[in-house]
């Protein structure tokens, strides 16, 4: 360079840069909902990534299954997802029955489709108050806790646990539905509806709430397929696919049913607002499902006649059940002993858990926290 | 006063041989050292324990309700639990700069109370400069702020407190243009002079002065808010994004004084908000009132605080409800929105005192009214929503 007809070197340096910062959100964080842990690459406060680390859960389930025996792993089962327990109790036992070629007694699978909408609402109350917690307001967390609560009453009454349930067995369920307990269920619900009606005005028309929400992680419905998305996370995509619906097993061909799903009311197309919406829409129809259950109901045993020692023929088969967390897969191979031989569980968790990564790149430090909640990862169910 | 009271005890020998000016500022500290442990600490405590029970009536469940009747000295039980607890410094951090931030936050907000006036005699100094003394004084406060998220030496109290910065320093200046409108009516800076200038009744009131200063109190109060560090713009202490922000290595007494200036700050938020807009301590002059100091005083202070508690108690049911905002639209919303706002706030003003220099009874009279119909609505709707979702009232605030 010449100033003034002097060759001059300057030295530019190298500008102004900023480093990059790493910042370890987790495992003990108050928003990551059990222990995760993210290895966040942050440039302020606009992410670069952040990295899932999994495996502070991890308890071996699946292999204690080849120990403990059929019947004997129900409760273990309670463990894989507690926050929707009933669920993985259905899945394990439709497996066995499949494999043993059970047949459930008619009032038996309305027992469990009972039990499963309920948890799936009270799963459902904890995913969205725990997002609008982690958005920063207070209240709506404590009502939706509130509704739980009667929720895990209702329940106690059904099985004596608030969590772990074990409500299950194979051939049908532990109890039948206690006396007064339709009246009980029904009385709950039409309060409920009413509460629904409140929480909407609290937060679905929040505005802050919503332009927290809107656009943050978008994701296409191709997106979804290739990550391999599940049930309510999926469906906010615009992907109208339940298992309840399009691979139908219990008694959900006898009850009608909508299937919700996004439709980028806030904004785009499945960003966190549409899993947010979509997870208060599944609340009311599960309300519906449980309305037709109690009308449809027939009389009749509850769990069939099944043997102590149960030994299915060697095979090996695969069921499906939808979860509050979406599709959830059990697989199980018997090698005709009364210990199977291997089981296998695909969860819902697991496949969002590994989206975070590619949906984190360029979002806000604090959209992190929604993005977590939105999906609803449940830490136990992505370790198992 | 206090002065007067020092000079007699040099004159009759009380204090011995003591130097005047050694007697001053012994007397001087005790009687800070009075105010503070009497009045601004009490009032931060009893803002804690109002604040548990308002939300605890808010989210149905009970508060606080054991130590004392009705849980009303839990404040001063939690306090002294963090007084006697351990504080542990992190190996890592810069010891020195960590210990001295509570001391800059607590100073920022305890000095604020110097010029703050609860009556018309009730006042620690009427400086000349007061609302601009006390704007200064809290600014004091994002400096403490600062000195911790970077003391820590750690990433979440870092970001904590840059975030801090970075919002405390942008909405001051709407702030700033907001007061200024009440400035440019009343031509002082005193607070005692701006409420003076004022009546008692809603329509001599500043905020009901002109349609100008009805928005700039609306932009006072929020960007108050936001250097309070309140929901909707706590994002300095986020707790779901960043642990605690930039208390997250603090423990202890050094914790407790954060949590201090945070709920005194209230008090003294709602403060600027009642001597500015809201009337301050005027109360009518009912005969008879004047002729005694001492119950026109307590008079003039009970109406200043029941109408400073009044803003604590809506800024509480503010953090009840909303969520917290991001920081790109924290950012926005001063910067697109309040500040303009303020500007074209600040110009109209100068008009409207240009026009009707002795202020302009309909609009004052009309403002009222729409203030008031908004207050009636609101309550409406409250009552709507209660109705329709069936329920139970309970008017009682204790059980």
């Amino acid at each position: 360079m010449s100033i003034a007809g002097f060759e001059v070197e300057v030295d530019r340096g190298r500008g102004l840069e900023t480093e990059e910062m790493t910042l370890n959100m987790g495992p003990q964080h108050p928003s990551t909902h059990g222990v995760l842990r993210f290895v966040v690459k942050a440039d302020g406060e606009i992410m670069r990534r952040a990295i899932p680390d999994v495996g502070y859960l991890h308890r071996s389930i699946e292999k204690i299954s080849e120990k403990v025996g059929y019947h004997g792993f129900m409760p273990y089962t309670d463990r894989v997802d507690y926050v929707a327990a009933m669920f993985c109790n259905q899945g394990w036992g439709m497996v066995t029955e499949k494999l043993a070629d059970i047949e459930v007694p008619k009032r038996g699978e309305y027992c469990r489709v009972i039990a499963a909408e309920l948890n799936r609402i009270s799963s459902h109350l904890l995913s969205v108050g725990t997002m609008i917690l982690d958005i920063g307001a207070i209240t709506p967390f404590f009502h939706a806790f509130r509704e739980r609560e009667k929720i895990n009453d209702l329940l106690e009454e059904l099985c004596g646990a608030r969590l772990t349930y074990n409500y299950m067995r194979i051939g049908g369920v532990a109890w039948d539905l206690p006396p007064g307990y339709e009246e009980k269920v029904l009385a709950f619900l039409s309060q409920f509806d009413r509460m629904l009606e409140e929480y909407d005005d609290l937060v679905t028309s929040n505005k802050l709430f919503r332009a927290r929400c809107s656009g943050v992680a978008a994701i296409s419905p191709a997106d979804a397929a290739a990550y391999n998305l599940v049930g309510p996370n999926l469906r906010a995509c615009g992907v109208r696919y339940d298992v309840r619906r399009d691979e139908p097993y219990s008694v959900y061909p006898e009850l009608e049913f909508d299937v919700p799903v996004g439709t980028g009311s806030a904004g785009a197309v499945g960003d966190s607002f549409d899993r947010y919406l979509v997870r208060i829409l599944e609340i009311k129809e599960s309300i519906k499902i449980l309305r037709q259950c109690f009308q449809q109901i027939p009389d009749g045993p509850v769990v069939a006649k099944v043997p102590r020692k149960l030994k299915p023929p060697a095979g090996d088969v695969q069921i499906r059940v939808e979860s509050a967390r979406g599709d959830m897969s059990w697989y199980a191979v018997s090698d005709g002993s009364e210990f199977p031989y291997r089981c296998k569980v695909r969860t819902g968790s697991f496949a969002a858990m590994g989206m975070i990564e590619e949906l984190s790149k360029g979002l806000m430090l604090a959209d992190l926290v929604t993005v977590i909640a939105s999906l609803d990862i449940v830490a136990p169910e992505v370790d198992r | 006063m206090l002065q007067q009271f020092l000079d007699s005890l040099i004159a009759d020998g009380t204090l011995g041989g003591m130097p005047r000016d050694v007697a001053y500022l012994i007397g001087m500290l005790g009687a800070g050292a009075l105010v503070v442990f009497g009045f601004v600490l009490n009032i931060s405590g009893v803002t804690t324990f109002v604040e548990r029970r308002v939300w605890a009536r808010i989210q149905s469940r009970i508060g606080p309700n054991r130590v004392g009747p009705q849980g009303i000295l839990q404040w001063l039980a939690d306090g002294i639990k963090l007084l006697m607890k351990e504080e542990a410094i992190p190996f890592a951090a810069d010891s020195a700069l960590f210990k001295l931030a509570p001391f800059v936050v607590t100073v920022g907000f305890i000095t604020a109370f110097v010029a703050v006036p609860f009556s018309s005699a009730l006042v620690i100094a009427d400086l000349n400069l007061g609302i601009l003394y006390i704007t200064s004084m809290t600014s004091l406060v994002v400096v403490g702020i600062m000195i911790a998220g970077w003391a820590s030496n750690n990433k979440w109290s870092l970001i904590g407190g840059i975030r801090a910065a970075a919002q405390i320093v942008s909405y001051e200046i709407p702030a700033a243009l907001s007061i200024f409108t009440v400035i440019l009516i009343t031509g002082t800076l005193s607070m005692q002079g701006i409420i003076q200038q004022q009546g008692w009744g809603p329509w001599d009131w500043f905020i009901f002065h002109s349609p100008f200063t009805f928005v700039g109190f609306f932009i006072t109060f929020v960007s108050l808010l936001a250097e309070g560090n309140r929901t909707p713009f706590d994002l300095p202490e986020a707790e779901s994004e960043l642990v605690a922000g930039f208390v997250t290595e603090y423990s202890g007494a050094r914790y407790l004084f954060f949590f201090l200036v945070e709920w005194g700050n209230l008090y003294v938020i709602s403060a600027i908000l009642v001597t500015l807009f809201l009337g301050g301590w005027q109360v009518p002059m009912i005969p008879g009132l004047a002729e005694s100091p001492f119950w026109l005083n307590l008079t003039q202070a009970v109406t200043f605080i029941v109408k400073s508690y009044a803003g604590v108690i809506t800024m509480m049911w503010i953090r009840a409800t909303l969520p917290r905002v991001r920081v790109d639209q924290l950012m926005s919303t001063c910067w697109k929105y309040l500040l303009p706002i303020a500007f074209v706030n600040f110009m109209g003003t100068a008009l409207w005192v240009l026009i009707w220099p002795e202020g302009f009874r309909f609009a004052e009279l009309a403002l009222t009214l729409l203030g008031f119909s908004m207050v009636v609505y609101f309550f409406y709707r409250v009552v709507f929503h209660l109705r329709r979702s069936g329920a139970e009232l309970t008017f009682s605030p204790l059980s």
